[in-house]
């Protein structure tokens, strides 16, 4: 049991791990800031989301399960407000200049 | 692996603070200064210094956050003049020499200390039972360097005067910050509804933690200012006018009652802030208390700004 | 385990010290407050995967961090249009 959930973490930190890379070449490389914007926020948080479900066995008990699951959603929350804020400021000083 | 790990976090933290010094942007250079600060949190960690991690995070990357990006918006009309102030290549070599030979002795003493470094901690694990709480940090600052504590509160009180003797003469007494056009259907206002909430039981939680695990008042005082200040910015609520007498009780209630409380122990116990025998996690707790509300008051006002506006009478 | 965690964490860590090149190069202030947002969600994953295995409360301080993330950019996106207008 021990060991399929450790390689359930193994294989989920993985994939977090992975998108954490693409949304940083997106970073990088994509050729807008809208694109740029777009892919990070949505790379960053499920990179986030997989490496906490990846750290939820570990976890020393359900509160510290909690409390990571609580991480992830609010750093969601954070991400989904400020990419559209940042998409609005990017979007009106295009329309003034 | 782990030596790996510092290494490379530590090598970061020093390009991100070449960089800060040498971009040529403002707004450049406070955004790697930000950035700094949040690595600064990862190092804290890394060298187990829980409760220095949390007041870095909460004040690195929120307070200085809100600071340094504000000015850092209002400066770009002047940035213009600040390149044209730029001093000489002989006077910055001269900064560059002078701040490495700072930095070279400070490097070179740390090394020097003998293995392991004088420390009083052995003392403070000692001691610590007689003070009733579990996290040494908080011992320390409660109890065994109380004072220090005290000239802290006292000075953020102080800096907050500061702040507000910037303001025009014709605004004094009013309303920090302008008044924010959120539209109240946009974004901005919904999650300046959905996550005070949760930061202020999480503000109480990470201040209630603070005597047995890592955390404590300041910590927890900072996340319900920065709450506070989000809704203010999301047009949700409208900072108060700093002239009202509830507000000036209310930022030196917890000082107050801080310093009453070590008047009250050279009656008591013999010297001043001394707490009688049995009592101290009493005091304890009584000081964090009263010293939440007034801290958060205070940090609130010193993001939020000068006065800027007079309110209606 | 402790030592996938820990590269685990150099990885994401060197990621987000990839995307820092946006603060130098980002042609535009988004662009760079950008780095700041990867900076804080990479930074609280790379926190978690470094620290909660050893020391429990590191989950504390990246709570602390996920609820202040976004208060940098909020701050740069209110002073870059709303103070402006009034």
């Amino acid at each position: 049991m021990k060991a399929a959930l450790d390689i359930a973490s193994v294989l989920a930190i993985s994939a977090g791990a992975f998108f954490f890379l693409a949304g940083t070449v997106a970073l990088l490389r994509f050729p807008d800031t809208l694109s740029r914007l777009h892919a990070l926020t949505k790379a960053d948080n499920l990179g986030l989301g997989l490496v906490v479900v990846g750290l939820l066995p570990r976890a020393g008990g359900v509160s510290a399960g909690l409390k990571l699951l609580c991480i992830w959603l609010l750093a969601l929350l954070a991400g989904a407000t400020v990419s559209q804020l940042i998409a609005r400021t990017v979007q009106t000083r295009d329309v003034r200049s | 692996m782990i030596a790996a790990l510092n290494i490379g976090v530590a090598a970061l933290v020093l390009a991100l603070a070449l960089f800060t010094i040498v971009a040529r942007e403002s707004f450049a250079a406070c955004v790697g200064f930000l950035a700094y600060g949040l690595l600064l949190t990862l190092v804290w960690v890394q060298l187990q210094g829980l409760d220095v991690a949390l007041i870095e995070g909460a004040v690195g990357g929120g307070l200085t956050g809100v600071l340094v990006i504000g000015a850092a918006v209002r400066l770009r009309s002047t940035q213009a003049a600040a390149d044209a102030a730029r001093l000489g290549m002989p006077a910055r070599m001269l900064a560059v020499l002078l701040s490495g030979g700072v930095a070279a002795a400070m490097a070179a003493c740390v090394l020097a200390l003998p293995d392991p470094a004088p420390t009083l901690a052995p003392q403070v694990s000692a001691s610590m039972a007689a003070t009733g709480v579990a996290n040494p940090v908080t011992a320390v600052l409660l109890a065994f360097r109380a004072m220090d504590t005290l000239l802290e509160a006292i000075v953020l009180v102080l800096a907050l005067i500061g702040v507000w003797s910037l303001a025009p003469d014709r605004v004094w007494g009013g309303r920090p910050a302008l008044g924010y056009d959120v539209d109240p259907d946009g974004i901005l206002a919904y999650v300046a509804r959905i996550l005070p909430p949760i930061g202020i039981v999480a503000g109480i939680y990470i201040f209630w933690a603070g005597a047995d695990h890592p955390g404590g008042k300041f910590q927890g005082a900072t996340i319900l200012a920065a709450m506070w200040l989000l809704a203010m910015r999301a047009g949700l609520t409208d900072a108060p006018p700093v002239d009202r007498k509830w507000l000036r009780l209310a930022l030196v209630a917890g000082p107050a009652a801080f310093f009453a409380i070590g008047l009250a122990g050279t009656v008591t116990a013999g010297a001043f802030l001394a707490y009688p025998d049995g009592y101290a996690k009493v005091l304890i707790l009584a000081i964090e208390w009263a010293l939440l509300p007034s801290l958060a008051l205070t940090l609130f006002l010193l993001m939020a700004g000068a006065p800027q506006r007079m309110s209606a009478p | 385990m402790l030592d996938f965690l820990l590269a685990a964490a150099a990885f994401v860590l060197a990621m987000v010290a990839l995307g820092l090149f946006r603060i130098l190069r980002g042609p535009t202030e988004a662009d760079r407050m950008m780095a700041v947002q990867l900076l804080g969600s990479g930074g609280i994953a790379g926190l978690l995967l470094a620290g909660s295995a050893r020391i429990p409360a590191t989950v504390d301080v990246a709570l602390t961090l996920a609820l202040l993330a976004a208060f940098a950019s909020i701050a740069f996106v209110m002073s870059a249009a709303g103070e402006t207008e009034r």
